[in-house]
């Protein structure tokens, strides 16, 4: 599993049966910080996420047909869940709460703190 | 799962087995800018895509099992046509492809020699 930033929505009408109801997301895979460490990809999203959430994502085959209930299913990338905080030795590389100010990797033009509330 | 161009067909009549009547097609990966992102690949197309249509595909054993048959030696497949990707206002799917930028990025092979068996094969960089 990795870090990603959820960069933008991908939207497809023809796609294979498994994909059909599933919502896509662009996602760029970044380091604590917001580096961003490896190829943009696409996942399933599994985690009510959107525009602007750092995410987990597993990027393997067997977890995205086991999460997707798809035995055969081509799936590999799926979304399935969202970081409030990042933490190493005591120090708070990302922080995505509610009432928060000024995550230090957040997206340009991207508000911080702009969430909906979770409990 | 990553975004793609399809920038070509590739045709090959000996096949594995299990392959027949499936399209190969030749895709660019692109990152969210709608740049270029790595090599090009072959991938098996799932969809009816064909050359300018930006498409999902999904790379690994997953792409065997979006072949008709499963068991199949396919390490990439097309999975779906990309009607929107939004990234804040940017659409990549409205930008205008540049197929010739994306071909004349690998080369197109049309001199005699290349024809026949053996002329096709074994040329991924």
């Amino acid at each position: 599993m990795f870090l990603a930033d959820v960069i933008g929505t991908v939207v497809s009408t023809v796609q294979i049966p498994v994909l059909d109801g599933e919502k896509l997301l662009l996602l760029r895979p970044v380091a604590p910080d917001g580096r961003g460490v490896s190829k943009t990809r696409i996942g399933i999203d599994r985690a009510q996420a959107g525009v602007g959430d750092r995410v987990i994502v597993i990027d393997e085959g067997n977890s995205a047909r086991q999460i997707l209930d798809a035995p055969n299913g081509a799936v590999k990338t799926v979304v399935v869940g969202i970081v409030d905080y990042v933490e190493r030795d005591g120090e708070l590389l990302y922080d995505h709460r509610e009432g928060t100010r000024g995550s230090p990797g957040g997206i340009p033009g991207e508000k911080p703190g702009q969430k909906k509330v979770r409990t | 799962m990553y975004l793609a161009r399809v920038i070509g067909r590739v045709v090959a009549t000996m096949r594995s087995p299990g392959l027949e009547g499936v399209a190969m097609q030749w895709i660019q990966p692109l990152d969210e800018y709608g740049q270029a992102m790595g090599d090009t690949l072959v991938a098996a197309a799932a969809i009816s895509s064909g050359p300018g249509d930006l498409v999902h595909f999904v790379d690994g054993r997953e792409g065997a099992l979006a072949c008709p048959e499963t068991f199949v030696p396919v390490d990439a497949a097309i999975i779906g046509f990309v009607e929107e990707a939004a990234i804040g206002e940017i659409d990549l799917a409205e930008i205008e492809p540049d197929m010739a930028a994306a071909r004349g990025a690998i080369g197109t092979r049309s001199a005699p020699g290349a024809r026949g068996r053996g002329g096709a094969g074994g040329k991924q960089g």
